[in-house]
């Protein structure tokens, strides 16, 4: 069985995490800091991770893979932002670099960020985490049932342990975990048609089949680095945050208005990037046929960074038209002025490529040469203005239209991690767990009010906690009584998006009910039809 | 389910068992269906009356059709060549005419054609290879149908189909033109018609994005129908045969039906075509027990592995001998010169032995001696592959049978290059057919390989009409093939000597 880790008592925390030094998984490399400051972090001395205690008395995944006992991490899982951004996610301060394992250096326990160490996030899943809507959000009704119990989670424990499998017979018992074992991220994966603890009993591993899981989608801000000049790799900034706005904005309509979808929630993913959940029935039953369906459906341009216009054929499909309305605004502000994506010489020579006219490439080229400080807004509209000049040589003024939104749809069509969306399997990070990266929490993104959206507002777990001390304070003068009515999720900032999720999962769970009740009238109808 | 449960009705017994005021009754009750349209979806059993010899004939007629669209897969023909080719097999055995044809025969035609469809889905149920098989034929033969229905009829047979798709109306359309055409890429000059499904019905078509999405429903132009009607029709029927499978052993217990049904499956394993008079080569040349070994060049693998041994170990056990004389006698082989053959190829055998063991049962062959029955008919006829397919497997030092059934795959390949197979391509063909228990497939891609130049010959100057050149389904056949295509100038010009098969 992949993943089937036995504990084995005699493996200690301290060797755990000491060999997992050796894995990328576990270097705290100082990667390229956020560009925006993270004060609530700064000035909180580094705590030395040395005593996650007893609980992570588990192999690492990183170790198993090696010891040819455990297959390697397969594609099940999803390997997304979380896996190679951990080397460069925590936010760096000056005294980091003191308490870094030189690399092959006698084993110490890497220092952890006070968000990710285990008392943090033992509090965190005490007294903030939202078991009961995340519950009823994947169980689809209010007393457990087989979509939740069957249900596969996997956990990454503090030493790195990656366990799979994990499935819980309740809301509570699955909290009880969480608090016990502080796994620093968990994901969610399919509802199996056994339960997925009892795998080792089946008579073969073929027999577990997964049945059901939403449909996921992943949006990840390094597929954009060949586009984007304010960033690269794991920063983000508020100026190509927007293009993750943008790309929400085109799959949501996509779900929404095509496939007819109504429950879908998106997520920020913690760092540099958004999730998709999408509920419905009708999605949640897909094989790997109609997901890939989906997937590619919505797909239109893969990270590469030639060739991929090839596939944009005319006229447009109704899709890509639509996508193209709901884009345009943005290209203006979003690409032309916040990214001048063509203000170096060689940059502009990737524009020049794409042109399909040769009359007009060399107009152009010798345009720019002689003033070559024109912004990527004056080079866009050069294109016209050569072009009603007389520089079209090979090609009509329609084609010129065709390949100039070619290059809008290149620059800002959303680019999908379909791999994510293709396999009813796949796992995915849960929302509301804390990005282990950055111990911001993966709240949900309210469509409503999307460009709203401020990915560096979203609190912190340190922060919470603090919210809940300062909220105690504060109302000291409350009797015990009157402070008991409170959660501590209502004293922080969390409490707009555990109350949007609240929403959400209520809205899901009626129509569900609706569906169920439609549901047993239709089959009383066959039935009776069948019965001639 | 419906079909299931419903299959027993096929019993033909109904019809010898009422009595006609039963009758009446049982036929108000199960009233014949009426065929509205040329195609079907074969998801209603028949339950009508048929006799025990309508239902063997229309299924071997059904049968001849499976094979021969096998065949033309078989030789790779486009679908052109398939659909010219069939024309004339599915008139002579499963005609079909139009709504528009004023034949009498129309309701009765369609009627086989239901019947038989169910006879040859209970036959073929027994086994997953048989039922992957004959899904796989009768999709094609629904889908050549579908090709030939007049373009009225089929919207017609479509729209009585229960599936969940309906025509987009002409408000509907009128409002999404646009958005239809650009979608499904629906340019000047095609129909402007389009249906709806659920988009879960078309995956394939939603991820190339060549449909309209609108909140979950898929606007399919209807070029894509019949691709989506076949692969309905497909999904239908194997989930109608797997139903099937599990019904099976109760018709068993119908010991008038159960003898057809395994006939008819076993005919699938090798159509049976019978022995007939023309395999001899009789009028061309006199073969003499001194000519065979020349003429062994010519025999099929299971003839010559026979001919090989005896002339090895100077013996045949009884079936082969048995097997091997009656295929003398059809190319061509007089009763004196078949003694004359068997009596030198026995030489380690006494004279007196050779006549008390050996020459009476070559004289029953020829039906010299026997009872009336046996010498009328002329003796046995010669076995065809369907025969040699389907009898006991050879056991110890016995020869007789299919080498490409009986022999083990290694075996085999040593077997058949020691005959002069030895084109790799040929080889691993053989080995994929035998895999999947085509055997006369794989017999005759031998036989293909062999003489594909004299093939090719026959075919470019238009020598041989189709049915000569379809496929080979008995041992004599194959002979008289081959002493053919190797003897092309010969015969024409006559130049046959007694001599004349060797060279
Ligand atoms: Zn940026």
């Amino acid at each position: 069985m992949p993943h089937a880790l036995s504990p084995s008592p005699e493996r200690t925390a301290a060797s755990t995490s000491a060999s997992g030094a050796d894995d990328t998984m576990m270097t705290d490399v100082p990667g390229v800091p956020l560009q925006h400051d993270q004060d609530a972090e700064r000035g909180e001395s580094p705590s030395s991770a040395t005593s996650h205690d007893g609980q992570a008395a588990l192999p690492a995944s990183s170790q198993s893979n090696g010891n040819g006992n455990s297959v390697s991490v397969e594609d099940m899982f999803d390997d997304d932002d979380d896996d190679d951004e951990f080397s460069s996610s925590a936010p760096t301060r000056p005294d980091d670099a003191s308490s870094q394992p030189e690399p092959g250096s006698n084993p110490s326990p890497a220092a952890k960020p006070r968000y990710a160490e285990p008392d943090t996030l033992r509090q965190f899943y005490q007294r903030l985490f939202p078991f009961r809507q995340l519950f009823q959000w994947l169980n689809h009704a209010a007393t457990p049932q087989a979509d939740f119990q069957q249900r596969e989670f996997a956990f990454v424990l503090p030493g790195g342990a990656y366990i799979r499998y994990q499935s819980f017979a309740s809301s509570d018992l699955f909290r009880k975990q969480c608090v016990q074992m502080t796994p620093e991220r968990f994901e969610i994966g399919p509802q199996y048609n056994v339960n997925p603890r009892d795998r080792k009993t089946l008579r073969s591993a073929g027999m577990m089949r997964p049945v059901m899981k939403e449909l996921v989608f992943d949006i990840d801000m390094t597929d954009y680095d060949p586009i984007r000049t304010c960033c690269t790799g794991a920063a983000i900034c508020r100026k190509c945050w927007t293009f993750i706005t943008m790309a929400i904005r085109v799959v949501d309509a996509a779900l929404r208005e095509d496939f007819g979808f109504q429950h879908i929630m998106w997520v920020y993913s913690g760092r540099r990037g958004a999730h998709a959940w999408v509920s419905d029935k009708r999605a949640r039953e897909m094989d790997d046929a109609k997901r890939r369906a989906v997937a590619n459906y919505l797909v239109l341009i893969t990270g590469s960074e030639q060739g991929k216009r090839a596939g944009i054929r005319r006229p447009l499909h109704p899709h890509v038209d639509r996508s193209l309305r709901l884009l345009n605004p943005y290209f203006q502000d979003a690409v032309l002025s916040d990214q001048d994506p063509w203000a170096s010489s060689e940059r502009a020579e990737k524009l020049l490529q794409t042109l399909p006219d040769k009359g007009l490439r060399d107009a152009l080229q010798k345009k720019w040469d002689s003033t070559p400080n024109r912004s990527s807004f004056q080079k866009w509209s050069d294109i016209d203005t050569a072009a009603e000049a007389g520089s079209l040589s090979e090609i009509s003024t329609k084609q010129l239209v065709d390949a100039k939104q070619d290059i809008r749809l290149e620059y800002t069509y959303p680019r999908l991690d379909a791999e994510v969306s293709k396999k009813l399997n796949h796992l995915l990070k849960s929302p509301f767990v804390v990005h282990p990266g950055t111990g911001r929490v993966c709240v949900p993104i309210d469509t409503r009010n999307l460009e709203a959206f401020d990915p560096f507002a979203v609190p912190t777990v340190t922060q919470l906690l603090q919210e809940i001390d300062q909220w105690d304070e504060k109302n000291s003068a409350l009797t015990e009584e009157d402070r008991g009515k409170v959660l501590d999720w209502q004293k922080t900032g969390l409490k707009p998006y555990v109350e949007f999720f609240r929403g959400y999962v209520a809205g899901l769970l009626k129509s569900e009910l609706a569906a169920g009740k439609r549901g047993r009238g239709d089959a009383d109808g066959e039935a009776e039809s069948m019965d001639f | 389910m419906l079909a299931a449960t419903a299959a027993p009705r096929l019993d033909p017994k109904r019809r010898n068992v009422v009595d006609s005021r039963k009758r009446q009754f049982a036929k108000a009750q199960w009233q014949e269906l009426s065929y509205t349209h040329r195609l079907n979806f074969y998801t209603i059993p028949p339950t009508g009356d048929v006799s025990l010899e309508e239902f063997e004939q229309w299924g071997i007629a059904r049968l001849k059709v499976l094979a021969e669209l096998e065949a033309c897969h078989f030789r790779n023909r486009t679908p052109a060549e398939t659909e010219e080719y069939m024309k004339p097999v599915l008139d002579a055995h499963l005609r079909l005419s139009s709504n528009m044809s004023r034949s009498g025969e129309r309701e009765r035609e369609r009627k086989r054609d239901h019947y038989s469809h169910w006879t040859l889905r209970l036959a073929f149920s027994g086994t997953k290879d048989l039922r992957e098989r004959f899904a796989r034929l009768e999709t094609q033969l629904f889908k050549l149908r579908m090709q030939q229905d007049d373009a009225r009829e089929r919207k017609e047979f479509v729209d009585s189909l229960p599936m969940s798709w309906e025509m987009v109306g002409d408000e509907e359309k009128r409002m999404y033109l646009d958005e239809l055409k650009a979608a499904t890429r629906c340019g000047r000059d095609d129909e402007e018609a389009w249906f709806k499904v659920d988009w879960e019905k078309v995956p394939e078509l939603v991820e190339r994005r060549q449909v309209l999405l609108k909140r979950g429903t898929a606007y399919v132009h209807v070029r894509e129908q019949l691709s989506l009607l076949t692969n309905e029709f497909a999904n239908n029927l194997s989930t109608g045969l797997d139903l099937a499978a599990r019904f099976l052993p109760r018709m068993d217990e119908d010991n008038r039906l159960a003898p057809i049904l395994h006939h008819l499956s076993q005919s699938f394993v090798a159509p049976d075509t019978g022995y007939s008079e023309a395999s001899s080569i009789g009028d061309l040349t006199t073969p003499t027990a001194g000519s065979i070994d020349a003429l062994a060049q010519h025999f099929p693998l299971c003839m010559a592995n026979l001919h090989k041994t005896l002339r090895a170990t100077h013996h045949l056990k009884h079936y082969g001998r048995l097997q091997y004389t009656l295929f003398l006698k059809g190319l061509g082989l007089s009763l004196q010169e078949c003694i004359t053959f068997w009596r030198g190829a026995f030489e380690l055998i006494p004279d007196d032995k050779f006549k008390s063991e050996y020459l009476y049962n070559i004289r029953h062959a020829y039906g010299d001696v026997g009872g009336d029955a046996n010498r009328r008919g002329r003796g046995y006829t010669p076995y065809s592959c369907q025969k040699l397919l389907t009898e006991a497997l050879p056991s110890g030092g016995q020869q007789h049978g299919c080498p490409y059934r009986t022999y083990a795959p290694d075996n085999l390949t040593t077997l058949l290059q020691n005959v002069g197979v030895t084109d790799r391509q040929v080889l691993s063909g053989v080995k994929e057919d035998v895999g999947r228990q085509r055997y006369h497939i794989a017999c005759n891609r031998v036989f293909e390989h062999a003489h594909k130049a004299q093939l090719r010959k026959v075919k470019d100057e238009g020598l041989w009409s189709a049915a000569e050149l379809d496929l080979v389904t008995h041992p004599n056949t194959y002979f008289k093939r081959s002493f053919l295509l190797k003897n092309l100038g010969k015969v024409k010009s006559g130049d046959l000597g007694v001599e004349g098969a060797g060279s």
